[in-house]
């Protein structure tokens, strides 16, 4: 039985901080974000690293830093999510599985981190029963209770990481970039504690840069685009060509990856705070309008999913090709993550490169 | 956040660099003030003058006046330029000290090892102690004073020299550098200097309210300046033959002097800490 | 733990400080030289002494000697434990020392506990409360104290409570007239309470601000925001993860303070007149009294030397990262 977990609708997230010299500006990292999870479901939001996606799990938390600041709304369960409710049910109805060994407090030992604050010593009892129950089922023996974080190793503290969200029995679980560093099989085992869970009927927002963990578990996959979301789309439509998917980011994006036609696009995602006043895509966009340089596209649903695009019903009908590139440029594309971790000289530099090759190659 | 509030407060309006900027520029004026006004300061109000003695804080003598009918106000004042100086030309032996043995450290490791040792030594030994003995050593007087300051604040900023140039020597860029066949030289002026300097200039300032308060503290043992110049260490220690007899004024007011210089000058380092370190930026 | 680190590291401490001891009394020696200072002719002052006692202690000293043996020869005296004679107090150095350095050892633990809890409390609540008037009053007591002469805030205190109030004698010392065994456990408490208090001012100022800082950067720290958001809160998240992350690294500082405390207690002696070792110092450099100045030197070389040394300790045995991280290496 599903039922809507969390609601949020157009939240903006920005940070206020010195430009240059004495000037303050203000810098948006998330831009009118919208998207919903229902519990049993997986939502995964696919952006690159860097992006400022760990700020939505804060904000749905309310563990957002001071300078930061929040607008738009949320709802959990059909009711309002502000801060004090926010307070009042994290850990506890909504849990946050973080993305490194840092989140743990690095002088307790890890079995009195997983069970948290206890109210007496009975629940201390029940909860360290139960937080054994949890290891065991995870593999993590007796001796890991008395570790202290640093020293475990990666694959054991994402273990613990994501233990600590099932000690209260949750509805909803944030899981905010709970892939990388790691091995293969620690991947798989990582993503399966996930399915687990949707299978116990709890909600999970995945929130992650690695594609191919996103298509493995989520049913719907929100595109995220320099603070915008720019698709949701289902998980099934990532299949064939991409016919079924709409804005030309996401079949960009789905036809760079390896087992598809591993094509790459040239440019790269505006910065925050060099945001465009049209679309977020109009530089990189084979078919832009006139319309899409000055205006902003806002979310729309179309049939069963939502786009961000002026050309979304044409995109969807006609499946418009996108322009095809020499095929000698693949190594660049394993992940979407690695081009946006360049920093900006270098990929400045990396844009120069692939500009000269192309012209060698022609 | 509450802006409102605050559009009437033309002050609390500005940002923090800004009013960083104009705490910096104004405090450095004001003792910049207070060390040209001492040069230019009357004598005549501090010579003895019998009739006024003893005299508790008036209009006329804002500070009272001691037993011998002397402006408290205006010897105050020339103690504080006098501070000032010692403490400024100590803060300069002491940031050289720790410059050279910074730079040096970075030469090989016995080098960083021996100042290393150096530091340590230097810090174990009770500062307040060692200046005794170096102001002994030199027969006392201003110049005994400034040495032996000088020579024992270096420590806190040669530490912070040391890791800084570390850091910088194992980086990226230097090891470029070091690879296209630079010379020691070329790197230490190109890459590491401009590093360095702000660390420098901050180190200084921050000596300085350690200096003049250690003089302070020496001179008032009965070590430091000789009993015949105005310091405020001199005042202070003279002030406490006549605390029983109620004179309050004689202690209070150079003391507290001293206190806001101190204060100003740890205000000025503070500020210019949060500007040129990019640790504390964006608040 | 593991006795066997420890041991080394013991060993390794204890060889550190005799070179300690060693460089210090040659720079002490040498400073005190080159000085206008001659320890036998002041020693000597206008007493008759006889020709034999002016042989002996020129021996000690090793006048007419070459700078070389000279120094040898009183590095030689102190590591065979002969300080010499005080000229002040006429009996030997060590002795004057033991008795002095008792009654600021008592002086200065006082305080440095005092300094140590009020400073840290202080500095915690300043830090759960940022930006509240609570942070505003103890960051401003703070700076303004880290400011003051410790002199001049003691010369305050003489004047407030021993002139205005009279609560307390203005001469801090033994009663005149009164034997030091005689004095009353009483007579000596009213005698160490304003030192004390005076110099715990102080130290608290370091302590508090240092405490503050760190569990605010605690408090901005990952896995403060992960405690948060399982749902913990208010003081029970400050004991579970501020006080665990800063009470290490502040009694580490305290530790690394004897040496501001050592400086800070011969200015509140001086103005108290507590009959302490700093005092005793002051009064050694003002008389020419070279064998007790440099008797004192070395002492409170070895005593900074400690502290710096439980420090250490601390760190490298008491923080788990430190003491398994090691462990784990070999």
């Amino acid at each position: 039985m599903q039922e809507k977990l969390l609601e949020v609708s157009n939240i903006s997230i920005s940070f206020l901080q010195y430009s240059a010299g004495l000037r303050q500006s203000n810098l948006k990292v998330i831009s009118d974000l919208t998207l919903d999870i229902s519990s049993g479901e997986i939502v995964a939001v696919l952006g690159s690293s860097g992006s400022g996606k760990s700020l939505l799990a804060h904000s749905i938390l309310g563990i957002l830093p001071s300078n930061a600041s929040l607008s738009g709304k949320m709802t959990y369960l059909g009711k309002d999510l502000n801060q004090k409710r926010k307070e009042k049910i994290r850990g506890d109805e909504i849990a946050l599985i973080p993305q490194s060994v840092n989140y743990l407090d690095p002088l307790m030992k890890v079995s009195n981190q997983v069970i948290g604050e206890c109210e007496n010593e009975e629940d201390k009892k029940s909860k360290l029963l139960k937080q054994r129950e949890i290891f065991e089922k995870y593999g993590l023996s007796k001796e890991v209770d008395d570790m202290y974080p640093f020293q475990l190793s990666g694959g054991m503290a994402r273990r613990v990481l994501v233990s600590t969200a099932l000690i209260s029995n949750p509805k909803l679980v944030i899981a905010d970039e709970p892939t990388p560093g790691l091995d293969e099989k620690s991947v798989e085992e990582t993503l399966n504690h996930l399915r687990q869970m949707a299978q116990d009927n709890v909600g999970v927002l995945l929130i992650t840069h690695d594609i191919d963990a996103a298509l493995s578990v989520a049913d719907k996959i929100a595109i995220f685009y320099a603070g915008y979301v720019i698709e949701i789309a289902n998980v099934e439509d990532f299949s064939g060509n991409g016919e079924n998917l709409i804005h030309p980011y996401t079949k960009a994006l789905y036809n760079a990856l390896p087992q598809t036609d591993f094509k790459l696009t040239t440019g790269h995602q505006p910065l925050h705070g060099e945001l465009p006043p049209g679309c977020p895509y109009f530089e990189r966009c084979d078919n832009p309008t006139e319309k899409c340089s000055n205006n902003l596209p806002i979310l729309t649903e179309i049939s069963d999913k939502k786009v961000r695009c002026y050309r979304a019903n044409e995109f969807k009908n006609n499946n418009v090709a996108i322009k095809e590139e020499s095929s000698d440029e693949l190594h660049h594309t394993d992940e979407i993550g690695s081009f946006e971790e360049l920093n900006y000289s270098e990929k400045l530099d990396y844009i120069e490169e692939k500009d000269s090759s192309k012209e060698a190659g022609v | 956040m509450n802006s409102e509030k605050y559009k009437r407060f033309a002050f609390k309006k500005m940002n923090l660099r800004t009013k960083t900027l104009l705490i910096i520029s104004l405090t450095a004026l004001l003792l910049l003030a207070i060390v040209i006004n001492s040069f230019f300061i009357d004598t005549s109000s501090i010579t003895t003058n019998f009739p006024l003695r003893n005299m508790g804080p008036s209009l006329e003598h804002l500070f009272g006046t001691d037993w011998m009918g002397r402006d408290m106000f205006t010897r105050t004042m020339k103690g504080l330029g006098l501070s000032i100086q010692v403490g400024a030309f100590a803060s300069i032996i002491s940031t050289i000290i720790a410059v050279v043995l910074g730079l040096l450290s970075s030469m090989n490791k016995y080098i960083d090892l021996f100042v290393n040792w150096l530091i340590d030594l230097f810090s174990s030994i009770p500062h307040l102690l060692l200046i005794i003995l170096i102001s002994i050593c030199l027969g006392g007087g201003a110049f005994g004073v400034i040495v032996g300051v000088g020579l024992t604040h270096w420590t806190s900023l040669a530490r912070v020299l040391r890791a800084e140039i570390k850091q910088i020597n194992t980086s990226e860029y230097v090891k470029l550098s070091k690879n296209l066949g630079k010379s020691k030289l070329w790197i230490a002026r190109k890459h590491l200097l401009p590093l360095i300097l702000t660390q420098i200039v901050i180190g200084t300032i921050l000596i300085f309210p350690h200096a003049i308060m250690h003089e302070a503290s020496v001179t008032f043992l009965g070590f430091g300046l000789s009993p015949h110049e105005p310091a405020i260490g001199v005042i202070l220690s003279e002030s406490m033959k006549y605390l029983a007899t109620g004179s309050w004024w004689l202690a209070f007011f150079p003391g507290l002097s001293l206190l806001i210089i101190v204060l100003l000058f740890d205000l000025i380092g503070d500020n210019l800490q949060k500007i040129l370190d990019p640790t504390n930026a964006h608040e | 733990m593991n006795y066997k680190t420890l041991g080394k590291f013991l060993t390794y401490k204890f060889i550190r400080l005799v070179i300690l001891i060693i460089a210090v009394s040659i720079i002490s020696f040498l400073l005190i030289d080159l000085s206008p200072i001659d320890p036998v002719r002041a020693y000597i002052g206008e007493m008759a002494v006889s020709a034999e006692q002016i042989a002996k202690l020129q021996a000690y000293w090793g006048v007419n000697e070459p700078l070389i043996s000279k120094i040898t020869n009183w590095v030689g005296n102190i590591l065979q434990g002969d300080l010499g004679t005080s000229l002040i107090y006429r009996t030997p150095v060590v002795d004057v020392i033991s008795e002095r350095f008792t009654a600021s050892l008592t002086l200065m633990f006082t305080s440095w506990v005092i300094s140590g809890v009020l400073g840290f409390t202080l500095g915690t609540l300043a830090g759960m409360y940022r930006g509240t008037w609570i942070d505003k009053t103890v960051k401003g007591y703070c700076y303004i104290l880290l400011a003051a002469p410790t002199f001049w805030i003691a010369l305050l205190f003489l004047m407030v409570f021993s002139v205005y109030l009279g609560w307390f004698p203005t001469g801090l010392g033994v009663p005149v007239g009164k034997l030091a065994a005689d004095v009353t456990i009483w007579e000596w408490l009213v005698r160490l309470i304003l030192p004390a208090i005076t110099l715990s001012l102080l130290g608290v100022a370091q302590i508090a601000m240092f405490t503050r800082d760190k569990l605010i950067n605690v408090l901005s720290s990952d896995f403060v925001v992960f405690a948060k958001s399982r749902g913990e809160s208010g003081w029970n998240l400050i004991k579970r993860h501020g006080i665990r992350n800063i009470l290490l690294p502040a009694i580490t500082l305290q530790f690394l303070s004897f040496s501001e405390l050592f400086g800070g207690a011969v200015l509140v002696e001086q103005v108290f007149s507590y009959p302490g070792i700093g005092q005793a110092a002051v009064a050694a450099g003002l008389k020419s009294d070279v064998p007790l100045l440099l008797g004192i030197v070395l002492f409170s070389t070895i005593f900074v030397f400690c502290g710096n040394a439980i420090a250490d300790l601390i760190y490298k045995f008491v923080d788990p990262r430190i003491k398994e991280g090691e462990s784990y290496e070999q």
